[in-house]
């Protein structure tokens, strides 16, 4: 019986070498181990047997049960194998060719950099604040200690709105009257900054808008003081250019503070480029917001947002900052 | 504030050293270097000449042949373009060889026919000064002992020199003189400040018996001080005077006009001059206008005046002087004064600021007024350097001054606080080292007790309170030498919800490859009714162009304009989006306009869904609660394409189409996708609310459903209706298919929606997927009136 099943079995391993598709494969697997194959009768016949040859002959046909399906499954296998290659060569693609035009978009580059420089300040310990831009003469200038008289108003070559009085309300010139609303509506201590735009009568040129982007810092908070702003200035300026780049402080005059002062950073060539405006708030800033100058103490600063994403691409025109232009917005 | 090195060391001998070095130390003490130049080196070559001859050009109109003598007597002729000397003017000429300042050398050369043997010069071509039009005539500019064929330096007295350019804030009056800057600067040296004596002598005529003065508002005029000065003649100053007003930017006019400006220069004090002989008795009255009175000025432009203004009145109560801002025309000094009335006086600051800006009149000497003049004794050492200056030329001055007081700031002694100073500084000074840094400026300062007793000096009328003085402090201890710390806050720093949502819709944005745009907020007169919008946008008062008067109310006009102009340059389908403000006019009651933060939302080439299809993300990125779209019609887009945005219950923006007529009124082709929010409203309403709920582990069923819908019902209507049938086993739903035409009456529409239903505790039996179907299909029959589609 034995022998008989051996060539059964040879046979079927020799077709199944040369089973050109699955579905051969499967006649074979049928033939040789399915219900009416050789095997699964010699298997009946067993019960007929004394045991000891039962025992032979069932482990031997076990053996080649085991033997068989393996051969099956390496045919599959192989088989298998080839029909995947097939695929895989019949998809073929060229990942070059490409017909949808899915992109992202792009931030703005005053945005990138207003975002930047608060998370630089939010990683000092402050918070964003934000004010209108139309505001009354009271939050850009009388609050700021810059009475109606004052030579300094000239300076800020402001837009007025045809809103209330004469020169009533106005484009804020500066993000400071951010300052005043939240002293007003805040118990120190404060540890703010504001970004957002500001506006001047200026023509529009390569270096100037009417409309642009400043961020403004304040800190209310007890014992307050200029080293406290040149170490503040310092840390931000490390932080957002790097650690090689130095500031300085040099005296100069806002009415809203008291010692004021402009500060520099260092150039790679060692020069000095102006930023922006600082200083301890001006007592009067303080009580005209309800908080006790005696108490508290604070400085501020102010700076440009847009010269900075300028300065970083090497803009040669900051009006394109404005003009909307697909072919410059795409670039960032 | 222009200063020369030379003129600083008039008053401290000891400023000296590198020039670079001690722009950085004025930098350093608050008078920022704006340019630093070398003035008075002139090129080697250029001698003083005369014009001996002047006649045409045989072959030529534009230039004419002059005979000059440089020295050695004999005419030399050159050919020359200007036609402003007469024979005998002196004029500063460039000898063959040598090398101009913008590099061309001078040689020997033929013009039509004619040798020129040089260059007669103009200022500019020399660097002296800027004119280029015509030749420097030098006539009554040359010093005493000058000589044909000098070097003009020489001839002229001008020696190099270093000029500052200052940026001198407004709280520094002291620092628009060379006097008080040099006080500062030596301070910072460390070397001797003082100022020269200047004597003068006068005649025995008492100056009370030709002038009188009588000031009716003493708020107005703190002091005012007058002399006379007799045998005037109005000729040239000399050279040296003449040179430096140059340098400073003041052009010389007359002997007496110089003066004026060079004491206003070298000191800080304005002053005024009167021709005595305008008026009457020499009585003057200082007080302030009456509403309606009007003076013709100096410019010979007539002022109407209004009672801010201070005035100077005659005897007859007749306005001669408008105080501190500029003379009157009947008084003016002409050739012909012989008796000059010279004042100086100390005016109301805020006064002054107003009747300047109210008439837009700016001066040299307004300037100085505003910021606030010395009132104490630099008026009399200005008015004893004036006298001096002008006794050079002969005039005299009567014995004596007039001098009435106003009303002056208050310079009682101020206490400060050691403590309070170094804590706003951030040092650890003592009291005598603060006072150290006082007295170096002229400030008094006690110690006491610790603390500081400081006189604020007159020339500082700014100052006036201990935080004042903290800075003076600053200033001069240096702020490069402060201590630099950082405050330890106890405040957490972070960004709003608000802000932290503002930056996700921006994200959601660009990952929409939509481009952020942030133009400016202005528009032209007629943009909002172009775009379709009321026109009632916020106007401004004093815009530099009328494409710049309007505040848009609405970001779509902005937009619009973008996409043109994107268009005109060949790009079409743009993706835009922009998140700023807008301003809504003021509500009742409110000065301020409702100013508001909106987001704008642009497909140029898409049509509306693809708007709806942004709206979506957004609701989906930000969790709003209930957004539902309301048919509407609003102002500037497509009326039958666009819908109200309703979110919890309120209109929170728009969404649809732009309106073909305004895309048409911008040439913009094609559609325009819109979408815009109040950011505001919507960031500051309800949403990010998210609830968990437990994934089924049980299988779901797919059940496909279309309806036929008349074009009047919207698909919301269907889908709500759909989700109340099945609720609570439909889990999720889906249009899949719309369709119109055959088999489908005229009117409506097919919808197909794939319904999935899903327990979350059991796996559904057929019975009850079939049940569920069935109260979809009738709940949708009931409210909007659609069938199955058989």
């Amino acid at each position: 019986m034995s022998a008989e099943l051996e060539a059964v079995a040879e046979e079927a391993e020799q077709r199944l070498e040369v089973a050109a598709d699955l579905d051969a494969v499967r006649a074979i697997d049928a033939g040789v181990l399915g219900k009416k194959s050789a095997l699964t009768a010699a298997k009946k016949k067993l019960g007929g047997l004394d045991p000891d040859d039962r025992r032979a002959a069932g482990m031997a046909i076990n053996e080649l049960r085991t033997r068989l399906e393996r051969s099956v499954a390496a045919a599959n296998d192989r088989l298998a194998a080839g029909a995947r290659a097939a695929q895989y060569d019949a998809e073929r693609l060229d990942l070059s060719e490409r017909l949808s035009q899915i992109r992202r978009g792009s931030l703005h580059l005053t945005t990138q950099a207003r975002d930047r420089l608060e998370d630089v300040f939010v990683g000092m310990g402050f918070t964003i604040a934000e004010g209108p831009e139309v505001e009354t003469a009271w939050y850009n200038f009388e609050a700021l200690n810059i009475p109606e008289w004052h030579p300094a108003r000239g300076s800020f070559d402001t837009i007025f709105v045809d809103l209330g009085e004469p020169e009533e309300v106005m484009l804020r010139s500066h993000t400071s009257p951010v300052q005043i609303r939240t002293m007003e509506n805040t118990e120190p201590p404060i540890y703010i900054v504001a970004p957002g735009r500001t506006f001047r009568t200026d023509t529009a040129d390569a270096t100037h808008l009417p409309a642009f982007n400043q961020i403004e810092g304040l800190v209310v908070d007890r014992g307050i003081g200029l080293g406290d702003l040149a170490g503040t200035i310092d840390e931000f300026v490390k932080a957002f250019f790097g650690g090689e780049v130095k500031t300085r402080l040099r005296p100069s005059y806002f009415p809203f503070t008291e010692p004021s002062a402009e500060f520099d950073i260092s150039r790679p060539d060692g020069s000095w480029l102006e930023l922006g405006g600082c200083g301890v708030v001006h007592p009067n800033v303080l009580a005209n917001c309800g908080i006790d100058p005696e108490e508290w103490q604070g400085f501020a600063f102010g700076f440009g947002i847009d010269r900075l994403a300028a300065m970083r691409y090497q803009l040669d025109d900051i009006r394109e900052l404005v003009n909307s232009d697909v072919r410059f917005l795409r670039q960032f | 504030m222009k200063v020369t090195l030379s003129w600083l060391r008039e008053f401290a001998p000891g400023i000296d050293g590198d020039p670079v070095e001690l722009g950085e130390i004025l930098s350093a003490l608050g008078l920022a270097v704006e340019e630093m130049e070398v003035v008075g080196e002139i090129v080697d070559g250029v001698v003083l000449a005369k014009v001996l001859d002047l006649r045409p050009h045989p072959d030529a109109d534009k230039i004419q042949l002059v005979d000059v003598d440089r020295g050695d007597g004999q005419p030399l002729q050159v050919c020359c373009g200007a036609f402003n000397m007469a024979i005998g003017d002196l004029i500063p000429f460039a000898t063959i060889g040598t090398v101009m300042p913008n590099g061309m050398e001078i040689a020997q050369r033929e013009l039509r026919g004619q040798t020129s043997n040089g260059m007669c010069c103009s200022g500019a071509e020399i660097a002296m000064g800027d004119d280029h039009d015509g030749i420097l005539i030098l006539n009554d500019r040359v010093v005493n002992g000058a000589e044909l064929g000098m070097p003009i330096g020489q001839a002229l007295g001008i020696e190099p020199d270093i000029l500052w350019d200052l940026e001198v804030n407004a709280n520094r009056p002291d620092a628009m003189s060379v006097a008080g800057v040099a006080r500062d600067l030596a301070a910072a040296l460390g070397v001797p400040f003082s100022f020269p004596d200047h004597s003068i002598t006068t005649i025995d005529e008492k100056v009370g018996d030709l002038i009188d003065v009588t000031i009716e508002d003493p708020r107005m005029c703190g002091r005012f001080v007058a002399t006379v000065l007799r045998n005037v003649t109005i000729g040239s100053s000399p050279a040296w005077m003449q040179n430096r007003l140059n340098q400073l930017g003041m052009r010389p006019i007359n002997s007496i006009v110089d003066i004026s400006n060079y004491v206003m220069l070298e000191l800080g004090q304005p002053n005024h001059t009167f021709d005595l002989a305008a008026i009457p008795n020499g009585k003057l009255t200082v007080r302030r206008a009456r509403d309606g009175e009007t003076l013709v000025t100096l410019d010979e432009v007539v002022r109407t005046l209004v009672p801010n203004d201070g005035v100077i009145a005659d005897e007859s109560d007749e306005i001669i002087s408008l105080a501190g801002v500029m003379g009157g025309a009947t008084t003016e000094i002409s050739d012909s004064t012989t008796d000059v009335l010279l004042e100086m006086a100390w005016w109301d600051p805020p006064s002054i600021s107003r009747t300047v800006k109210r008439l837009n009149l700016p001066s040299e000497a307004s300037t100085r007024f505003r910021r606030g003049a010395d009132w104490g004794d630099n008026i009399d050492r200005a008015m004893r350097r004036f006298i001096h200056l002008a006794a050079e030329s002969g005039a005299t001055a009567v014995d004596g001054v007039i001098d009435v007081a106003g009303e002056t700031p208050d310079r009682t002694a101020l206490p400060v606080r050691t403590a309070k100073v170094n804590s706003l500084l951030g040092t650890t000074l003592t009291a005598e080292e603060m006072a150290g840094h006082l007295t170096s400026i002229g400030f008094g300062a006690d110690v006491d007790s610790g603390d500081l007793v400081v006189t604020v000096p007159t020339w500082r009328w700014d100052t006036a309170t201990e935080t004042d003085v903290a800075e003076e402090v600053g200033r001069m201890f240096g702020y490069a030498n402060i201590e630099r710390t950082v405050p330890k806050g106890t405040v957490a720093g972070g960004l709003s919800q608000y802000q932290q949502d503002r930056r996700l819709v921006r994200d959601v944005l660009v990952g929409l490859g939509c481009d952020e745009t942030l133009p400016m907020p202005f528009l032209a007169p007629g943009d909002l009714a172009r775009a379709g919008l009321p026109e009632d946008g916020v106007t401004l008062t004093n815009p530099l162009h009328a494409e710049e008067s309007v505040l848009r109310t609405s970001l779509l006009p902005g937009q619009l304009k973008a996409i043109a102009y994107n268009h005109s340059h060949r790009t079409h389908d743009v993706r835009f989006f922009e998140i700023d403000h807008v301003f809504l006019p003021a509500p009742d009651g409110q000065l301020l306009p409702d100013e508001r933060e909106y987001l704008a939302v642009a497909l140029s080439g898409s049509e509306a869904p693809a708007a709806v299809e942004v709206l979506d993300v957004l609701d989906r990125a930000l969790a709003l609660p209930n957004v539902q779209l309301k048919p509407a019609s609003p102002a500037g887009l497509h009326p039958t394409r666009s819908a109200e945005v309703v979110i919890a219950g309120r209109t929170r923006g728009h969404v649809g189409e732009v309106d073909p007529a305004v895309l048409e009124a911008h040439g913009v082709e094609g559609r325009v996708a819109w979408l815009e929010l109040d950011l505001g409203s919507v960031l500051d309403g309800p949403h990010g609310t998210r609830k968990y709920t437990p994934v089924s582990k049980f299988p779901s069923s797919d059940v496909d459903l279309a309806f036929v819908v008349e074009d009047s019902v919207a698909a919301s209507a269907v889908e709500g209706s759909l989700r109340r049938g099945g609720s609570p086993l439909l889990v999720d739903l889906e249009l899949f298919d719309v369709y119109r035409g055959p088999g489908v009456d005229e009117g409506s529409r097919s919808l197909a929606y794939r319904l999935r239903f899903q327990a979350p505790d059991r796996t559904l039996t057929d019975a009850e997927v079939a049940t569920a179907r069935e109260a979809c299909i009738a709940q949708v029959a009931k409210k909007t009136g659609a069938v199955l589609r058989g």
